[in-house]
């Protein structure tokens, strides 16, 4: 057993630490502020192969492992949540089940331009009224020659307004259940198919949070993604490879919040000391430091496995359930060691709760997390 | 090599456009007292075109015996042709001690002519002595690991002893216009060919509005705390007022914030005015490296364990923000 | 075209402290990083890569854990790297370390050698002209900006001063220290770090070189290390925590007593 990084590891970690010290963190309070996604950022992070780090090298990706598009993940994410989320969403979301279950065709017409990051991708699951219930799907698609015509709508879709490419689910006989729900490759550009309104959100404010609406959009029969009557199995697989990506997102603000709080409680003095001399300061901080140390363990462990072609699903939801609830823990304390200056804009722990709160709601909530925990051990 | 063939301390008067730098006339200053404790020679290298009237200025500040080497090839400052000069002189009269300002021009220069010369070079020495002990070593003390340790050099098998001084760093002697010396037109036959190989296509000069820092009397300088370029404006205010100019951190140069040339420090310019006021400098080591030699130093920081005030003659926890513009004002009102 | 890039791994010399009790340096825990002026020179001459297809190589002297740097520049692009790491090499001044990359360089085909203009351990900016007299070619330092022209394999360089820049022309082979503001380097990509470890880092010894003992290492350095000592700063003066209104009249006070207002 070997918890160290490889060489390659280190060297990754190296690269992506300085790019999200140099191009991301400056980026991070004005992306919140005026709720802007950053193109910039996605577009040198196309550059360098980051939209496409564990897509194999034959469908234009860098061939990197998950452990590695976790590290960037919680890089990204420990200086800005948001562009955090937009790597997660594009990789876990919308390349991964094209892997999963994509042909050939469809493989090597949409990775390359999705792992170049010329194209972006989305995921689209949750409805109105079919949210961790996700079985309850009303977008329906029915097949009329050689189109699939779908009508519906999606909500809370990440990346919404900027992706090119999406991950449909839609129920197909409604009469099967989950049986009958399968899944599609839509294309921004399909008859039918538009980006209904952008939500104003709590954290995370810099990611296009949107609705998709689909009015009779026609698409060619071949954009069925996996057999028919399979689309709830390979979405909950999806979110499982999703999960730990978030769950990366989470341990990354937990990581910022703490770097802030050590910075800030060496500087500030009350009582003619630091505060971080206080043992109230060092307890708590110790306590959180092991809590991250924990979550980044999880996390880790989740994406080695996924990586080894192991069952990673109880797994990767021990890994976001824990690093969400540490993030939402340590960022409400960050808050609260920087007193009333952690309360305004002048300091980014506020930003960084606002942002860690997402992260124990989406891509299976909190209570989900634990369901698949509690599922594993009483089958 | 017969070490005892080897005297006199030379220097590389560096001028440009026919303007003599201030740092040659520092290192004549440094290289009479070396020449003196040996009881030598300063020996002033002149390379130029039409620059034999700059030899009496040379005289006038230390120098006995000006070498001037006039040619059309050494109007511009180019490495070759000045190198081929230099090691000429090396070859025929044997300096023991060579002294070059480490400006871009020394610090091209000097390297090419030890390499030429197969002696050694110390960078940026902060310190030169000859020990008062039997051996008369002449010993270099430069900073290094960024600032962080000093080293004292020796050279001791191998001449010319070569050093490169940074500007600002040596004190001139002040001029005595009843200096006697010897002027000296040296003849180089040069390698044209060699020479070819580099062609310079034009210089351009960038006029900035600023006086370099390094020549400031007063400097009101710039270090994070101070962020951006309105930050800068409050200092610029109060550098107008005490009549001086603004200077900066490396850490504000690399955040686009500040022109290269006003950096202070380890990797900028060795500054010593008579008032360096630090505003929101923390004072790495690198910083104070380029710094510390000031006259007085007045810093304002809002840590109160920032280094620059284990430097600083008067230090200030506070808010630069709030205290410049004030300070700015006071003076301002004190000046009607 | 071939292009060599001189390479060096240094100590990240922004992290080094003081112990403020023994005032003696804290390396522990030092970085150690690819050396800013030298990843600036790689990058000019990954762009001439990317226009001219240039074939570029890497080299670096020091110990064998600088193989940390070379693969960092095979993950930003270049084509070969070569470690040169001998301890007949070690203790080597300026001159003597110039002589052994001087030698490497000899055995190779190249039409630009590129390195930084300095190295932040030593900040001497020697080693580049260094090499360029040994092989007897022309340089230019401080090099701010680069452009080729394929037909005439001319170079030509701007080369930056204290009150402005000229522009030099020279033609391969030749040599140019590089300057790390003139440029920003790139990253490495994702796939390169994969794929670094695929190519090989050649390791090169004193034999490979053939250069005269008495020219490299400790014998070839014209120049020794007296002692060395930690920097003595100099007294600290008082420091106040005041209100702006006290504090300005704290500075005022101190300008006229030294005389300068």
């Amino acid at each position: 057993m070997d918890f160290s990084l490889s060489k390659k590891e280190e060297l990754f970690l190296q690269m992506i630490r300085e790019f999200a010290e140099k191009e991301v963190k400056p980026l991070a309070a004005e992306v919140d502020e005026e709720e802007r996604f950053p193109m910039e950022t996605v577009k040198k992070m196309a550059k360098i192969g980051l939209m496409g780090i564990p897509v194999p090298t034959q469908y234009g990706g860098a061939g990197g492992t998950n452990i590695m598009y976790g590290m960037a993940v919680e890089e990204l994410s420990r200086v800005c949540a948001t562009t955090g989320v937009i790597v997660s969403a594009h990789t876990s979301l919308c390349c991964a089940p094209i892997l999963e279950a994509g042909t050939e065709e469809q493989k090597m017409k949409y990775l390359p331009k999705l792992a170049s990051g010329e194209w972006i991708g989305a995921f689209g699951l949750t409805e109105p009224n079919a949210g961790t219930d996700a079985a309850g799907q009303q977008t329906t698609a029915v097949l009329e020659g050689d189109e699939w015509v779908l009508n519906g709508s999606k909500i809370f879709i990440t990346n919404g307004s900027y992706a090119d490419v999406f991950i449909i689910i839609a129920m197909t006989d409604k009469s099967l259940g989950t049986k009958g729900i399968s899944a599609f490759i839509v294309e921004k550009t399909d008859p039918g198919f538009s980006v209904g309104k952008k939500e104003k959100k709590m954290g995370i404010r810099g990611s296009a949070t949107t609705e998709l609406i689909f009015e009779d959009c026609r698409i060619p029969k071949d954009r069925q993604l996996g057999q028919l009557g399979k689309g709830f199995g390979l979405a909950m697989k999806t979110l499982d490879g999703g999960r730990i990506g978030i769950a990366c997102q989470a341990l990354g603000i937990a990581q910022g919040a703490m770097d802030e709080t050590i910075k800030y409680t060496k500087e500030r003095k009350q009582f003619g000391r630091s505060i971080s001399q206080f043992q109230n300061t060092q307890f708590q901080m110790a306590d959180l430091e092991t809590k991250v140390q924990a979550a980044r363990l999880l996390c880790r462990s989740a994406h080695y496995k996924k990586d080894m072609g192991l069952p990673y699903s109880a797994d990767a939801a021990m890994a976001k359930l824990f690093s969400a609830e540490t993030a939402m823990e340590v960022t409400t304390k960050a808050v609260q060691f920087h007193g009333g200056y952690g309360y305004t804009r002048e300091y980014p722990v506020e930003r960084m709760m606002r942002d860690a709160k997402i992260t124990e709601i989406y891509e299976g909530t909190s209570e989900v997390q634990r369901m698949v925990i509690a599922g594993k051990l009483f089958k | 090599m017969n070490l005892t063939e080897y005297k006199d301390v030379y220097v590389f008067a560096e001028q440009r456009d026919g303007k003599l730098q201030n740092v040659a006339l520092e290192l004549l200053g440094k290289a009479r007292e070396l020449a003196d404790a040996n009881q030598e020679k300063v020996v002033a290298m002149l390379l130029g075109k039409d620059v034999k009237p700059l030899a009496q200025t040379l005289i006038e500040h230390g120098a006995d015996r000006v070498l001037v080497v006039d040619h059309d090839l050494l109007k511009d400052y180019m490495t070759e042709p000045y190198t081929e000069a230099i090691t000429a002189i090396t070859t025929e009269f044997k300096p023991s001690i060579m002294l070059i300002g480490a400006t871009t021009i020394g610090r091209d220069l000097g390297p090419r002519v030890s390499a030429r010369n197969r002696t050694g070079l110390t960078a940026d020495a902060t310190k030169l002595e000859i020990s008062d002990d039997e051996a008369h070593e002449f010993r270099m003390t430069r900073p290094a690991f960024g600032g962080n340790l000093m080293a004292t050099i020796l050279c001791k098998n191998h001449r010319p002893q070569m050093s490169t001084v940074r500007p600002g760093v040596m004190q001139k002697m002040a001029a005595d216009a009843s200096r006697k010396g010897e002027v000296v037109d040296y003849k180089v036959d040069f390698d044209v060919k060699k020479i070819s190989r580099v062609k310079l296509v034009k210089t351009v000069k960038e006029e900035k509005t600023v006086a370099d820092i390094s020549e400031a009397k007063i400097l009101v300088s710039g270090g994070r705390g101070v962020g951006t370029k309105d930050g800068f404006a409050k200092l610029e205010a109060l550098a107008k007022e005490l009549g001086g100019e603004v200077s900066s951190s490396r850490a504000m140069v690399d955040a686009g914030v500040m022109d290269q040339s006003r950096q202070v420090g380890q990797t900028g310019k060795t500054v010593r005015p008579n008032l360096y006021l630090a505003c929101g400098i923390s004072g790495a080591i690198q910083h104070l490296a380029g710094m510390e030699e000031s006259e007085l130093i007045v810093a304002i920081n809002k840590d109160k364990f920032a280094p620059i005030f284990s430097v600083a003659d008067l230090g200030i926890v506070g808010d630069l923000h709030k205290i410049v513009p004030m300070l700015t004002e006071r003076l301002r009102t004190m000046q009607r | 075209m071939n292009i060599v890039v001189c390479i060096k791994q240094v100590p990240d010399t922004t992290e080094v402290k003081i112990n403020p009790v023994t005032g003696t340096l804290i390396r522990e825990g030092v970085p150690s990083i690819m050396n800013p002026d030298d990843k600036g020179g790689l990058e000019f001459a990954l762009q001439l890569k990317d226009k001219y297809g240039a074939h570029v190589t890497v080299i670096t002297m020091g110990l064998p854990q600088a193989e940390a740097i070379l693969r960092e520049a095979l993950a930003m692009g270049v084509d070969r790297a070569i470690l040169l790491t001998d301890r007949r090499l070690g203790g080597a001044d300026t001159l003597a370390t110039s002589s052994a990359i001087a030698g490497a360089l000899r055995t190779m085909d190249f039409d630009l050698i590129v390195t930084g203009r300095q190295a932040i351990d030593g900040d001497t900016a020697q080693v580049g002209p260094q090499i360029a007299e040994h092989l007897d070619l022309p340089q230019v330092s401080y090099m701010a900006d680069l452009k080729y022209d394929e037909a005439t394999k001319t170079f030509t360089v701007k080369k930056q001063l204290e009150d402005g820049y000229q522009i030099l022309e020279m033609q391969a082979p030749c040599v140019v220290t590089a300057l790390a503001s003139a440029v920003q380097p790139r990253y490495m990509t994702v796939n390169g770090i994969v794929t670094a470890w695929d190519k090989e880092v050649e390791v090169w010894n004193a034999d490979r070189i053939n250069v005269p003992e008495d020219h490299i290492g400790k014998a070839g350095s014209p120049t020794s290390v007296f002692k060395s000592f930690p920097k003595q700063l100099k007294p600290a003066g008082q420091t106040f925590e005041v209100s702006p209104e006290e504090a300005v009249e704290l500075i005022v006070n101190k300008l006229k007593e030294k005389h300068i207002i």
